[in-house]
């Protein structure tokens, strides 16, 4: 056979060519970039106007920062040092740092009980955010509130105490009835728990917090980011119970209580934040008793509460809204009443849905606490519009101040959205 | 022979009122309405003694007195010795254009960048990604007083413009970039059918209705025709006739002529004038809500299936006509609910105009009338009447919107 062959082709090869590498322009680097960068015409010219782009603004941001001056004590002697190069003027920063972390009225001596609660929150947060540490953490969380109070505010102890008692008492009275009953157990916990908390109002002297070891703080010298970060977590972690409490009373079939919860919610999700704000500071005060004196953050926190918890709501009500039906027949076949069934069956699940539009509601929540500068707090924002911009050593250190708080609410912000992703990926039980 | 009968009616008891379900959901309704009430009371009642406490009425009469105030831009006459509900008329009408304008340069930054940000080009995607990272994450309250900062301490003073040796000059002759705003020529017509600029305006709008009537008419035909024939008549000459013709013999009748901003002493005169507290807001709202609006964009092409776009190319139809028939009409049922919801919070947000001194609602009604007649109560109630108001309204189209598209099943 092979001879036929051999009359008409001069060569045949008998044994197979060894592998050869991919031409160069099919491999590594070079491939990549003629792939993702350099496809066709309009992608080249793409890449080409984002180069520039690019060089654009590195090439005006970055000498700015690293010729930027750290040291000096204000704008004017920024200038001199730089001698009309370009230069940020960071100094602010540096000279400022306690103004811009604190506020300008915290004693300076006690920034340690801020710092410790922060330390302390990373702590306490930690067993909530990852499940895989042990439990019994979750005690530390539960007592943390409390002691964040004491630690920020100061003064006498027994406040926090008294709160924390009437709060021990309520749990424990539900644990002993609500297993038999949820209402008994549940009205039951409320009414021990203002009974605590009015025998234990009366018990703490008058002017015990003058001379308490932690000197009181008023919420007036609060400020900085430390401002930002309280009103954030505290309205979060406050407005979490109520929006599940809102999402499922819209979900009932009682109509009184669902219209309540559905005008709640339409009429919070209806107004801007800063109306409500507005409510906070000039008119909350006069549906208070006439003789008491409620501090500005504790209305803001009132509001800014109910306006997360509305939004909270709609999240969890999409997340109740996902879950199958069968979900809510299996709980009632197998006997469980209400309060079980949301407790072992329906809620889990919904919030585990609920989950990333939680976190949106958390992030942009967290990023609307800046709105409180409008009504004359001195958030980190408020801090750098108000007393630093407007001092003499500062006047126009504009983009070193804006940057700053910037990149802090970026870290902030981004970090939680990464976590919230991570959580996703950690949760998802189906398997694809 | 026994008779089955039924069990003995049971008394009615106290604790059925808990335990029976027929009775369960009154009774907790029933608390709840007690307890409203109570809070309501309550409310009512500390709010009836401290106004009293402080002298204090609820009335509107403060509404029809002289506001005593000037606004720097004004889409309708006002003077300081105007009346607080005509300020607030303005503040109104400044919403509603800050919010318009921020919509629509919002959808434009938001398509543009969720759709660069599917491109195959790694460079542009990842350019996108970081736009949206970076501006989601950073609050709108800090975007604003950047640009406005920008704005302000970065574009020339008016003085800039003037002599022979001047740092800044004007784009093209006729826009001015200053610190105190953007000048921009401004249309007029000299002979104009209508004694009010306004009407004219109105005139020209209405011109441009006739157009797309026109147009439609001319497209149904030409659809009658392909339907008769299978051949498709040339649509294009007689549809840029129907657009261009009206608008031209209006323009030409009424002799449109622009008026260039000049510089005048101090300031530039003529033309149009932007004020820099409404650029800066805009533009911050725009590129902030674009941000989300671009990842709004990309979810809604991705939630498309591949097999839609190949199934239509399989048809045999080509690139732009899949686009058209068959992803973008199923990306839009995604797209457009949240981006209504965007144009809700671009109007809600807008109420940040008092961060930077726009004379919006919040600023005029919230603000300034509420600090001088000190009636909070009523300017903050008629505050979150207007948003509810305007997101009522909004949500009221998104409904009518989302009925229209909804997928029909039978």
């Amino acid at each position: 056979m092979s001879d036929t062959h051999a009359q008409t082709v001069a060569f045949v090869r008998e044994t197979q060519i060894p592998p050869a590498p991919p031409p160069a322009s099919e491999t590594g680097v070079v491939k990549w970039l003629r792939e993702n960068l350099f496809s066709n015409a309009a992608n080249s010219a793409l890449t080409i106007v984002a180069l520039a782009a690019i060089y654009m603004v590195l090439s005006n941001i970055l000498p700015w920062v690293l010729n930027g001056v750290w040291t000096t004590s204000s704008l004017a002697e920024c200038r001199e040092v730089l001698q009309g190069k370009t230069g940020a003027c960071f100094s602010v920063l540096t000279e400022r740092w306690n103004q811009l972390l604190y506020g300008f009225k915290y004693p300076g001596d006690q920034y340690w009980r801020p710092n410790l609660a922060l330390v302390l929150f990373l702590v306490a947060a930690a067993p909530v955010l990852f499940f895989d540490l042990p439990r019994k953490l979750l005690a530390f969380t539960a007592v943390y509130p409390f002691l964040a109070f004491w630690l920020i505010w100061g003064g006498t102890l027994m406040v926090p105490v008294v709160a924390l008692l009437g709060f021990v008492a309520a749990a424990a009275v539900f644990q002993r009835f609500g297993k038999s009953s949820f209402a008994i157990g549940f009205f039951g916990a409320i009414a021990v728990a203002l009974a605590v908390w009015l025998i234990g109002g009366e018990l703490i002297p008058e002017g015990a917090s003058e001379d308490a070891w932690l000197s009181p703080v008023p919420s007036r010298d609060l400020g900085g980011f430390m401002l930002n970060m309280m009103l954030g977590v505290t309205c979060v972690s406050l407005s979490l119970p109520l929006g599940i409490a809102l999402a499922l009373g819209r979900q009932s079939d009682m109509p009184l209580i669902k219209w309540i919860c559905v005008i709640f919610i339409e009429f919070v999700r209806g107004v801007p934040l800063i109306t409500l704000l507005f409510v906070a500071s000039v008119m909350l005060a006069y549906f208070f008793p006439p003789e008491s004196t409620v501090d500005l953050f504790l209305r803001v926190v009132i509001m800014i509460t109910m306006f997360s918890a509305a939004y909270i709501a709609e999240v969890i009500r999409g997340g109740l809204a996902a879950l199958p039906k069968g979900q809510y027949e299996a709980a009632d076949s197998l006997g469980l009443d209400y309060p079980q069934a949301m407790r072992l069956i329906i809620l889990p699940q919904a919030l585990k849905i609920s989950i990333p539009g939680i976190v949106n509601v958390a992030v942009g929540l967290f990023k609307d606490t800046t709105l409180v500068s409008v009504i004359s707090m001195f958030d980190l924002v408020g801090m750098i519009r108000g007393p630093i911009l407007a001092s003499t050593e500062w006047n126009g250190v504009y983009w070193e101040l804006l940057g700053f708080a910037a990149l802090l609410f970026f870290v902030v912000c981004y970090g939680i959205s990464q976590y919230s992703q991570w959580l996703e990926r950690r949760l998802a039980t189906d398997h694809h | 022979m026994s008779t089955l009968t039924d069990p003995p009616a049971e008394g009615f008891r106290l604790s059925m009122l808990i335990n029976d379900t027929r009775y369960r959901s009154l009774t907790f309704q029933v608390i709840a309405a007690i307890v409203l009430a109570l809070c309501i009371w309550y409310l009512g009642n500390n709010l009836i003694q401290n106004l009293r406490a402080a002298g204090l009425n609820i009335s509107y009469t403060f509404l029809g007195d002289s506001a005593g105030y000037d606004i720097n831009q004004t889409l309708v006459e006002y003077d300081s010795q105007s009346s607080h509900a005509r300020a607030a008329l303005v503040g109104l009408l400044n919403t509603l254009l800050v919010a318009f304008l921020a919509c629509i340069t919002a959808t434009i930054f938001g398509v543009i960048a969720g759709v660069l940000r599917l491109s195959n080009n790694w460079l542009v995607s990842k350019l996108m990604a970081a736009y949206v990272e970076i501006f989601r994450n950073i609050p709108v309250l800090i975007w604003i007083i950047i640009i406005f900062t920008i704005m302000t301490a970065v574009l020339p003073g008016p003085r800039a413009f003037r002599g022979d040796d001047a740092t800044a000059s004007m784009l093209f002759d006729s826009f001015a970039f200053t610190n105190r705003g953007i000048y921009t020529p401004m249309p007029w017509f000299e002979n104009g059918i209508f004694a009010s600029t306004a009407m004219n305006w109105l005139l020209i709008l209405g011109g441009f209705a006739l157009s797309w009537g026109v147009a439609h008419q001319i497209n149904v035909w030409a659809n009658h025709k392909q339907e008769a024939t299978g051949v498709r008549p040339k649509t294009l000459l007689p549809i840029l006739a129907a657009w261009l013709v009206p608008f031209l013999a209006l323009t030409l009748i009424m002799g449109l002529t622009w008026e260039y901003p000049e510089l005048r002493g101090f300031n530039f005169s003529g033309g149009i004038k932007v004020g820099g507290p409404l650029i800066a807001l805009w533009f911050a709202l725009s590129i902030y809500t674009g941000a989300f609006i671009a990842e709004n964009v990309r979810a809604g092409i991705q939630a498309v299936s591949k097999g839609q776009t190949e199934a239509a190319s399989a048809l045999g139809l080509r690139p732009r006509r899949v686009m058209n028939l068959v992803v973008l009409p199923q990306a839009l049922r995604v797209i457009i609910p949240p981006l209504i919801s965007q144009f809700l919070n671009i109007t809600k947000n807008s109420s940040l105009a008092i961060a930077v001194g726009y004379a919006d609602i919040t600023a005029t009604l919230g603000g300034i009338t509420l600090n001088q007649t000190g009636r909070a109560i009523e300017c903050v109630l008629l505050l979150m009447l207007f948003y509810l108001t305007a997101s009522l309204v909004i949500s009221m189209v998104m409904n009518v919107y989302n009925a229209s598209v909804k997928l029909k099943e039978r």
